[in-house]
């Protein structure tokens, strides 16, 4: 992909999902021109090209009409490349299998930090954070058959899962200090928590996770635009 | 070797029912195992830990849950008719129009049955239905596949044929014809295809669901 501006991302640099697609554009050499978006004021672009939910990232390829959802757009990224570092197997089981465990991590497993954030209430909070170590454990079970003993979901490169589980480590990891909580408690998710490490310092995420001010800064801005209230 | 293909589910599902048009789209001879979900089976257990849920389909020994990814991985094994397109941006807008049906239109129109048609949930179902509305609109063909059904077709199962009888058992209405013509038009086309007709449950039985689920006392 010689032409820069032929992939153009929007996205906000605290946003796990737009890291999500930043991590598989890095992962496959492809390159982007980045357009950050200012979520507490959306520009005409974002809101036409996504104007069914606004939100980032959104991928302009070329002359195409925008491609929104950041697992659909990492899909989109390996199909138009496959031959650029493939994230998805090749076998159609394993396929489904990734799929399946993408479908977990963003309905089930990241879902639970919002209700964390939105729940004020102490028990309230205990309950979520029960929720949040069984979906954690559930992620090791994944883990440990996917990776087959070796470093990553897939295997001994880093694969599509964990593109899409990796994105979200500092979030959590942000959001475990905030409320004194470390799901990883290292006795019982072993597997999983070596693997945050090493996901963590993949040089293609590496350069796009968000430091503490800015994850700061945006958690500001989602409790205002979304506030507590459990 | 032939293929051994079975289906875990309840005849009533939409979610089934998805599975089931992608199986019979391919001409795929499968082997239907009723679920009683008051009483779940150690199979279905076992193949589906995670959520405990239907559809799960078990191919020579290996389960798949979840009804879209079953879906996508009909296609991908089996070859025949398509059910994603296979250009690959197409691929892309059809995934999120799937997408867009489970995470938003579906729970905002669940939300106006299990309200009873309160307006406000009722006025957030339609805003929604709007979206789909003008992507047929736009297209300008029977389905939201053209000309014959894909994913997004197969994806609005519920909106074809359960929504209907939700309406009648509750007397409300989200899918009014003037509001939605082309979905209106589509339902009807939908539910007359011979790879969805032929497994769909009388609607009588999915009217009596409703009532006796989310009716008043």
């Amino acid at each position: 992909m010689g032409n820069k501006s032929e992939i153009k991302l929007l996205g906000t640099a605290a946003s796990p999902f737009a890291n999500r697609v930043q991590f598989a554009l890095n992962l496959k050499s492809m390159k982007y021109e980045y357009i950050e978006e200012n979520l507490a004021c959306k520009s005409e672009l974002l809101i036409k090209s996504n104007p069914v939910h606004k939100k980032v990232p959104v991928l302009l390829h070329a002359d195409k009409p925008p491609i929104c959802e950041s697992q659909i757009i990492v899909e989109y990224l390996d199909e138009i490349r496959p031959d650029l570092y493939q994230l998805l197997p090749s076998v159609s089981l394993d396929r489904a299998n990734c799929r399946f465990w993408a479908a977990y991590i963003d309905n089930k497993f990241f879902p639970l930090y919002e209700e964390l954030r939105q729940t004020l209430n102490k028990a309230g909070q205990e309950a979520i954070k029960e929720q949040m170590i069984e979906a954690t454990q559930q992620l090791e079970e994944a883990f440990i058959k996917s990776s087959n003993g070796k470093t990553y979901f897939g295997g001994d490169q880093v694969g599509y899962l964990d593109v899409i589980l990796g994105c979200f480590i500092r979030w959590t990891q942000h959001v475990d200090e905030l409320n004194d909580f470390n799901k990883f408690d290292e006795v019982r998710i072993l597997e999983l928590a070596k693997w945050a490490k090493c996901i963590a310092s993949h040089e293609a995420l590496k350069s796009v996770t968000p430091g503490k001010e800015t994850l700061e800064s945006f958690f500001g801005l989602i409790n205002i635009y979304r506030p507590p209230y459990k | 070797m032939a293929d051994e293909v079975k289906l875990y589910g309840f005849p009533g599902s939409p979610y089934v029912s998805r599975v089931t048009t992608a199986l019979n789209l391919k001409g795929i001879k499968y082997e239907f195992v009723a679920e009683d979900l008051s009483n779940k089976s150690a199979d279905l257990l076992k193949y589906n830990p995670v959520h405990k849920k239907v559809p799960v389909l078990v191919h020579n020994g290996k389960p798949i849950s979840e009804s879209l990814v079953i879906v996508e991985y009909i296609d991908d094994a089996w070859k025949g008719v398509p059910i994603l397109p296979q250009d690959t941006y197409e691929k892309a807008q059809a995934r999120f129009w799937a997408k867009f049906i489970d995470d938003k239109c579906t729970p905002a129109i669940f939300k106006a049955i299990t309200n009873h048609g309160e307006e406000q949930a009722v006025a957030e179902a339609q805003e929604q239905l709007q979206f789909l509305e003008n992507e047929l609109n736009v297209k300008g063909k029977k389905f939201f596949g053209g000309d014959n059904i894909n994913l997004v077709d197969i994806a609005a199962t519920f909106i074809a044929y359960w929504l209907g009888a939700a309406e009648e058992a509750l007397g409300i209405k989200v899918l009014s014809k003037d509001k939605f013509p082309k979905i209106t038009e589509w339902c009807g086309n939908y539910i007359n295809c011979q790879v969805v007709k032929d497994d769909l449950v009388p609607r009588e039985a999915i009217v009596a669901f409703f009532r006796k689920r989310f009716g008043n006392a």
